[in-house]
């Protein structure tokens, strides 16, 4: 647990900054267009309705559709841009469609009494309509509030620091006071700010000048903390760290680990890490440049980036790969680490022993009266395509779920196969059994070091440290670091400074 | 002072007010009297130019009204109307102040002309000036209506219907009170009503309209003396007819 409190500071504050700096977005685009709408009559339906479809969009999709389009428009595409902007988008509806319906619905009556007092347009606005509108004005913002700081906790995919690093790790890593920290913290924020504004509207409503003073004052803290801590990461980028990207399961925790530290070590250069992101999401930051260096898989560019059906050998896949990832890219393979991590079909041993399954081609037959369950990617992959064509196979059952509770979704019965991953400790661990890939539906999986275009150009040395890592961790080794975490609760961190000692003996 | 000339506000194919020229003199309260639809309020409402003309020209002491800012006009002329429109999110003082306000005026004078107001309608400054128009009955806000209308000394006062919505006791106080503040300050008014009997209590003249044109214009004796038309004649027998009504009806009940 003190671990996990020790990075609050920081996650907080990324959250912070998200956050508040979204909702003055929202509320800078929301006000002035919502008490436009209200004067120029044709502009209310088209607005309203931009952001309502806006606010349709999943806010996790939201986010990560940010990415491509920012990569397209050549501005960094993940991390903070991505999910500041996302953010902002989100909070617009709320805001906008209450301060329309705040400004139109003014006792007509009062209007006319500002006209005939003699108010200018501009003086009804301020001194009549805003004033009584402004509880449902507040009352937008109070939503949008309470949803930015929970929908903040998406940026994790997307490479932006978060509350939610806490979640997604500790889901990952079957962490679960990690998990338990970020939803209390990230509650805890959305009443804090919920009840900061409730108090300026307060204190503004029944004059109370002290009251405004106060939340004025906390908020305005609050602000200059937030874009101070911006202002003061931006200038220290004289000496980019290198950036590290992990995607979301152990293994990809425990192999960023290692990177960072094996680059800390040999290069003396600082690393950040930006961890749980999307397969689709990792591939474009890296190239694009946004992250240096991650781990991915052949068998993964070579069906889901190159849209390769076929196979073919484990060195044949690697260089075709290579090849693409140089000319389409600007990517370069630093080092293949030495192990496959494959996907595969487990099934429980006990069950392949039942029904004599040893092989894949064993299954059909079988097919609808069995179940599988599959990862958050699985099913959409076009290896699972192959696999279904390849073999003929029919399931009765498809189930979509998180990596980490597969295992014990097998063990327990509630499905009869799985995706399982080839190094992960927990096949034996739950006595799960690998089915032979006898018609070679699934191509090989090297882990491969992959670098960016701008690495290699700007630090050669770094990328030459990492091609010393080249053939050093073998299946066995990736297997028990991976067990380590997940059922030994060790964490990726020390696991990975374990390893590396090791190497050094 | 005021001098309406050929005004018509059409809507559609339908007009509200139709070639209306009128002329009220300083100092004098002209009634505007009809049924709902004869177009008096639109009629009211295009001298401070809440509702702008079709055709024809307003003209206030010798001014075309069209020439201002409506807000500068507006400031020049007291408006109060049936439903009060007082700011529900100020006090009373800041209401009735609002106008000074916007002229600019300093605090201390704003201050004082609030209370003077209060106590020329009636209502005790001390009491009233922090409240909020919520605390006040029907009748406080409508001569804290008129107090508001009042406040930046204008020349000029538009009425519609302004004691409409009162009880018969509360209205005739007020139409009372409104006499005497009318004599007090010398304000030219124009006051729009459908009650005839408010009509011949207030009016130094009447101006009578139907469909949108104007029937007849004159002094209340002069009207009944000599009524342009059927439509006038009865409308300003209205009163006695009533009284006549109720008389035989409560002489029917004491005998019955």
């Amino acid at each position: 647990m003190n671990e996990q409190l020790a990075l609050l500071p920081a996650y907080l504050t990324a959250h912070l900054q998200l956050t508040l700096l979204a909702l003055a977005a929202s509320a800078a685009v929301s006000l002035p267009l919502g008490i436009a709408a209200t004067r120029v009559r044709w502009l209310e339906q088209p607005a309203l309705a931009i952001a309502a479809v806006i606010q349709t969009i999943p806010s996790l999709a939201l986010l990560a559709v940010m990415v491509p389009i920012l990569a397209t428009l050549q501005l960094q595409s993940i991390g903070f841009l991505p999910a500041f902007i996302g953010l902002s988008l989100y909070g617009i509806l709320p805001m906008l469609r209450n301060t329309v319906t705040g400004i139109a619905g003014v006792d007509p009556t009062l209007k006319e009494a500002a006209r005939g007092v003699g108010m200018t347009p501009a003086q009804q606005l301020r001194q009549v309509e805003l004033p009584l509108a402004m509880p449902i004005i507040v009352a937008g913002l109070r939503t949008a509030t309470v949803w930015t700081v929970g929908m903040a906790t998406l940026s994790t995919p997307v490479g932006a620091t978060s509350l939610g690093n806490y979640i997604f790790t500790g889901l990952q890593t079957r962490n679960f006071s990690a998990v338990l920290v970020g939803c209390v913290a990230s509650a805890v924020l959305a009443l804090l700010l919920d009840a900061l504004v409730h108090s300026l509207e307060v204190g503004v409503r029944d004059r109370r000048p002290r009251l405004v003073a106060v939340a004025g004052a906390v908020t305005a803290a609050l602000y200059l903390y937030t874009v101070g801590s911006l202002a003061g990461s931006l200038v220290s980028e004289g000496d980019r760290p290198i950036s590290v990207g992990a995607k979301g399961f152990t293994e990809q925790y425990v192999l960023a680990e290692l990177l960072t530290q094996w680059i800390e070590q040999e290069t003396d250069q600082p690393t950040a890490q930006r961890q749980s992101l999307g397969s689709i999401v990792a591939f474009d930051a890296l190239a694009a440049g946004d992250v240096d260096v991650y781990v991915d898989y052949s068998g993964t560019v070579w069906a889901n980036v190159m849209g390769q059906t076929g196979t073919g050998s484990r060195a044949e896949v690697r260089s075709a790969v290579a090849q693409y990832l140089d000319e389409t890219h600007g990517i370069q393979i630093a080092a293949t680490l030495g192990f496959e991590n494959a996907y595969s079909l487990a099934m429980r041993d006990e069950d392949a022993d039942r029904l004599g399954i040893a092989r894949i081609s064993d299954l059909p037959p079988l097919g609808l009266t069995l179940s599988m369950g599959g990862d958050l990617e699985f099913f959409s992959r076009p290896e699972w395509t192959a696999i279904e064509e390849v073999y003929g196979l029919r399931l009765a059952e498809e189930r979509t779920m998180d990596a980490g509770l597969m295992y014990q979704a097998a063990a327990e019965g509630a499905v009869d196969l799985i995706s399982a991953y080839t190094t992960d400790g927990r096949i034996t661990a739950y006595d799960l059994r690998v089915l032979d890939d006898d018609r070679g539906a699934i191509p090989p999986y090297d882990a491969l070091v992959m670098v960016s275009g701008r690495l290699v150009e700007e630090r050669p040395d770094v990328v030459e440290a990492l091609g010393r890592l080249d053939g050093r961790i073998d299946v066995e080794a990736m297997r028990q670091m991976n067990l380590a975490v997940d059922e030994g609760g060790e964490n990726p961190a020390s696991v990975a400074t374990e390893f590396l000692r090791s190497l050094a003996r | 002072m005021i001098e309406l000339r050929g005004l018509s506000k059409r809507y559609g194919d339908r007009f509200a007010v139709s070639e209306l020229s009128l002329e009220v003199a300083k100092g004098e309260l002209l009634v505007l009297l009809g049924g709902s639809g004869s177009g008096k309020t639109t009629t009211l409402k295009m001298i401070n130019r809440l509702i702008e003309p079709t055709s024809g020209s307003v003209r206030l002491d010798g001014e075309d009204v069209a020439a201002l800012t409506p807000s500068d006009l507006r400031r020049r002329i007291g408006y109060a109307f049936q439903q009060v429109g007082l700011f529900p999110h100020l006090s009373v003082s800041e209401n009735i102040g609002i106008t000074p306000s916007l002229l600019g005026w300093s605090p201390d004078q704003i201050r004082e002309r609030v209370d003077t107001l209060l106590r020329l309608v009636e209502l005790d400054p001390d009491e009233m000036r922090d409240r909020r128009p919520d605390e006040l009955s029907g009748g406080q806000q409508q001569r804290a209506g008129v107090a508001r209308a009042l406040a930046a000394r204008p020349r000029v006062m538009l009425l519609d219907e302004p004691f409409g919505a009162l009880d018969p006791l509360t209205r005739q106080r007020l139409q009372d009170s409104f006499i005497r503040i009318r004599r007090e300050l010398g304000v030219t008014a124009v006051f729009v009503t459908h009650d005839m009997t408010e009509a011949l209590l207030l009016g130094d003249r009447i101006a009578v309209l139907s469909d949108g044109r104007m029937v007849q214009v004159g002094a209340p004796a002069e009207l009944m003396r000599a009524p342009a038309n059927d439509y006038v004649r009865q409308l300003l027998d209205t009163p006695r007819r009533e009284a006549a009504l109720v008389d035989s009806l409560l002489s029917t009940e004491n005998t019955a």
